[in-house]
Formats: C-alpha cells, structure tokens, sequence
C-alpha cells in the first residue's frame, strides 16, 4: 500500500503542477457556472429542482472531465518514457492503476469541492435540504469514479493521450446510450442495457437526494471492472 | 549474479532475441556490445523485468524471474535509453520518490538520495526542476536513480547516448567509479565506449550472442590477432619491417607512412607482443618514438563477427533460423 500512496502523490503533484490540471479544473467550473447561471436559476423553480438541475448539469461536466483528467494517466507516461520507472520498480501493477486513480479522483473531488458555493447559493432565495445535497455529490462522486475508471482503463490502452480520450470518450457515451437503446428495444435487451446504463437509470435518484445500495453498487462495479481491466492491460504489455 | 539460459523473447511473429545464453559474475562491468536492432534493449529489458521472457531463464542471485520478479526488481537498477525522469519535480524530490518506490524506508531515503546524489555529482542541482536540467545532467539524474536504493546489478542501456565528448568522459569515469559496489551491465554501440569501461564483451547480432569474451580473447578467437604500431625516427619502415619480422607471432608488416622523418609500420602480433618488438627495433639501432595497440582493433573484430554473420545468415537474422534446439550458435562459442 506504500507504493500506491507514493505513487497517489506523485501523481497529484503532478496535476497540481501542470497547467493542463488547473486548465482543466477553470472550464470545469466555468462550464458549471454558466450551466448553473443558464439552466438552473433560469424561471421560478422549487429549491429542490434547482439543485436537481444542479447535479444533472455537474454530471454531464463531471463525465467529460473525467475523460480528459484520466487520459494522460498512462499515455503521458508511455510517450515520456517515464513508465519504465514504475515497471522495473518492485511495485505491483494494481498498485500503480490505484495509485493512479487515487490522485486522478482527488483531483476530481478537489474541482467538486471548488463548486460547492453554487448549491449553497440557493440558500440565498431559498432553502434545501443538506441531505439532498450530500446525496447528489455521493452520486457525482461515483459517477465520476466510474468514468474515471475508464478513462484509467483507455488510458492504459492508448499510445497518446489523444486517444486515450477517444477510447475512453467512445466507452462512456456507448454505456450513456444504452439508457436510450432500452427504451427502443424489447426485453431481455431492454433490461440488459436499463442495467448498464452509466447515466439515466442510476443517476437520477442521487439527483432527486436518494442514494439506492443499488445505484452504488452498480458505479462500484464498473469502477473495480475498468480499474481491474487496467490492471490486466498492464500485466499483458510485459508479455508482449 | 546473472545466469540466462535459451532466452527467447517473441514480439508477434517476430523474434527480438532468441537462445540466448551467458552468465555474469558478481563485481563484472560486462558490455552489452551491438548495433541498433540488434537485440540490446529488448534482453536488458527482460533482466530489468520490464519485460517477460517468451521461452527461457533468467535468474539474478539466483531468483527465477518467472517466479518472483518482484524481488529481482529490488535487487535492480535500470537506465532505459531515455532516462524515465518526471520533468515537474525537483531532482531531490525524484530520487526521494524512486529510492521509496524501490523499498527505501522515509528515515532513509535523504542519506540514500545524498549518497547517489554525491556519486553522480547531481549534489548542486538537488532543488532544480528536471525540466530545465541540461541533457548531461538528465543523464546523471538517470543514472543516480537507478543507483539510489544501492542495488546489487545496475543494468545501463546506452547511457552515453546524446552526451557531447565532455559529458562521455564524465560519464566514463561516473561508470569506472561504480565498479566493485555493483555488477554492471551496459549497453552501447559505441566501440571505444564499451572497450575503455568494461571487463568482458557480449556481442549481439540479429537476436543472438554471437561471441563474448575480453577483447584480446575475441581477437585471438577471432583469429585476427591484435594489432601493434610503432613510429620510429628517420626513412626507416623498411629496416622496421625486416626486425619485426623476426619476432615470432608477427605477421603482415606494412608501411603505413614514411615522412616528415618518421615512418609508421603496422603489423599484426598474436598476443601483446610490444615489449619483445620494442627490444628489437631499439637493439636494431632505431630510435623507437611510440608503439601502441592498433586502434582499431575492437572495430575491427566487431565488424568481423558482423559481418561474418551477414554472409552466413544460417543461425543468424530474427526469426530465420534453421539451428537446431540446443545446436551452436554464431561465430564464438
């Protein structure tokens, strides 16, 4: 586990003392912003749906950016040649895919954290319910480690960091669009793909306040899926 | 330190190294001597465990490196070609990280980090960027960091490549100061690298180790035998060549040049014969102005077996041969 803190660090240092992180981190939050200004506080609205279309808003922002914060996770590394350190150092190869995702999702919480005053501005005109709204950052939470996971798991795929972003990109709007595919097709496919869907079936509850074991779960599972498909990328590339 | 047995490494259909077998002592400072392609980083790879073998073993103090790589990784310190250095940190907080990543405990770390630091002279840049280090000293650092946790074998693949001739000589002297604390293994395709800094050659071509030995074993093996100069005083070549001639092992005496009052003559000589062909020019009455070895004598060999390779390919050339398991291969054995 001391490998995978050490690696965790070094790995937020990095985004911390890159420009791309804190380029990343402004348009997250000016995106949220304007969102929020746009959509959110537009027309006369219950506090609760403000802050519901606060979270709706986040977790589309939340999705691209895990995408693009993931993406040089390993493809940096690669094009640098500076994985080599980690592969010839005794450390195993989940260590380094968790160390990696570690710092990529505290970064993450680091940016969500930064959007707090939004929701709390709502209780300027109005007032919401603080259970609501840890609700909707749990959902944000996992919904942002799920695509981080997979960006984690495109990164370790992908020779640049370009298509890293594709691979991982094309992999969260093919389980977004599943929600839309079960609603045009019938069952057993119907239920197939209302359970893989990343964003319509498992968001909306964390939205509306509810945090279902279910919902958890499912986020749970495609992060330890995609972080466990890394690892084995990892162990592959030594064989080739 | 190092024993490796019928080593194979496959990428696809294409073999990158194929039976390879050698073994290196503890202490050795062993050339990994071919040229680009050849094979060098793909084996130094595999010794690294960046890699795993295809087919074969590898066992450094004795570990399998199928079974445990993880403790052969602690035992290892690795200079890719390209250093692995992370531009954004200081070069102390670098090392600090690659000395914990290999098993340094945090109490530790600082003298190890100092030690490796006072080794590869990087002391004065220990709170400088990487990013903006000059490419002499990015090397250093690469080096330094492959040395930090005081590993047993230090496996270098081209770590003079890119340096000017200054930083070649500081680098050199870096490499002979490491001698005696770690086994080293280096690679190069430079020549007069490998023949000024190492005990031992292993030369490879297409793949295989086509002969390894000390440079004079491979020129005797070779059959070439080295060669020696001399420049003597005066229009003199002639008379050079009739007295060498008489020594026995000397062969193939040639004026090389004869003017400006000295004469050049170079011969070859089976062994170090420079005492007995200094005695013989100087009791021949001539004013003996230098004798040395002839300096292109590594070049010379290692253009031999490639050549030699080249023209019979049998055993030779990635994933064409038609040797038998466990049959001799290449030129040396």
């Amino acid at each position: 586990m001391k490998s995978t803190f050490l690696i965790m660090r070094r790995e937020l240092g990095a985004y911390l003392r890159s420009m791309s992180g804190y380029v990343i981190a402004a348009i997250v939050l000016l995106v949220d912003g304007l969102l929020f200004n746009a959509l959110a506080l537009s027309g006369e609205k219950l506090s609760s749906e403000v802050l519901s279309q606060f979270f709706f808003n986040s977790s589309g922002v939340v999705m691209v950016a895990s995408v693009f914060i993931s993406m040089r996770l390993f493809a940096e590394e690669r094009q640098t040649g500076t994985l080599v350190l980690l592969a010839s150092s005794p450390v195993h190869d989940w260590e380094i895919v968790i160390g990696k995702f570690l710092a990529a999702l505290i970064f993450l919480m680091l940016i969500m954290a930064a959007t707090v005053f939004m929701p709390l501005l709502i209780f300027v005109n109005g007032k919401i319910s603080l259970g609501h709204m840890a609700a909707g950052y749990i959902g944000l939470l996992l919904l942002g480690a799920a695509s981080l996971a997979i960006g984690t798991f495109g990164s370790s795929l992908a020779r640049t960091q370009v298509l890293a972003a594709i691979f991982s990109g094309c992999i969260v709007v093919a389980l977004i669009v599943c929600w839309m595919l079960a609603k045009v097709t019938e069952a057993p496919l119907n239920d197939m793909f209302t359970a893989l869907a990343l964003h319509g079936r498992h968001f909306p509850p964390f939205q509306a306040g509810a945090v279902h074991l279910r919902d958890v779960g499912y986020y749970l599972m495609v992060t330890y899926m995609a972080l466990f498909s890394a690892t084995r990328v990892m162990e592959a590339r030594r064989w080739r | 330190m190092i024993e490796v047995k019928d080593l194979t490494k496959y990428y696809g259909e294409h073999a990158a190294i194929r039976d390879l077998n050698f073994t290196i002592e503890r202490g050795e400072v062993i050339g990994f001597l071919g040229l680009n392609g050849a094979g060098k980083t793909t084996t130094l790879k595999v010794l690294g465990c960046v890699l795993l073998p295809t087919a074969g073993e590898v066992r450094v103090d004795g570990i399998d490196i199928a079974k445990d790589p993880h403790e052969i990784r602690r035992r290892i310190g690795f200079l890719p070609d390209a250093p692995p250095l992370y531009n954004e940190m200081t070069v102390g907080r670098y090392l600090t990280f690659a000395a914990e990543l290999r098993g340094v405990s945090s109490g530790d770390a600082a003298a190890r980090v100092a030690e490796a630091e006072e080794k590869t002279a990087t002391r004065h840049v220990h709170d400088e960027l990487i990013s903006s280090l000059s490419h002499g000293f990015r090397q250093r650092v690469g080096v330094a960091q492959a040395l930090v946790h005081k590993p047993k074998l230090l496996i270098l693949d081209e770590p003079t490549s890119g340096l000017d001739p200054l930083q070649i000589i500081e680098m050199r002297t870096l490499i002979r100061n490491l001698r005696g604390v770690h086994t080293i293994l280096l690679s190069s395709h430079i020549l007069s690298e490998i023949s000024q800094t190492c005990d031992r050659l292993l030369v490879i071509q297409a793949g295989e180790i086509v002969a390894q030995g000390t440079e004079q074993e491979l020129a005797s093996r070779m059959g070439a035998g080295g060669s020696v100069e001399v420049e003597v005083h005066g229009a003199a070549g002639r008379r050079v060549v009739d007295l060498v001639s008489s020594v026995p092992g000397v062969t193939a005496g040639t004026v090389v040049r004869e003017a400006d009052g000295v004469a050049v003559v170079r011969m070859q000589a089976a062994a170090d014969l420079r005492p007995k062909i200094a005695r013989v020019l100087v009791n021949g009455g001539l004013d003996l102005l230098r004798i040395d070895r002839g300096a292109a004598q590594l070049e010379s060999i290692f253009l031999e077996l490639t050549r030699n390779l080249a023209d019979h390919p049998a055993g030779g050339g990635a994933g064409r041969s038609s040797n038998p398991p466990g049959a001799p291969r290449g030129i040396v054995q």
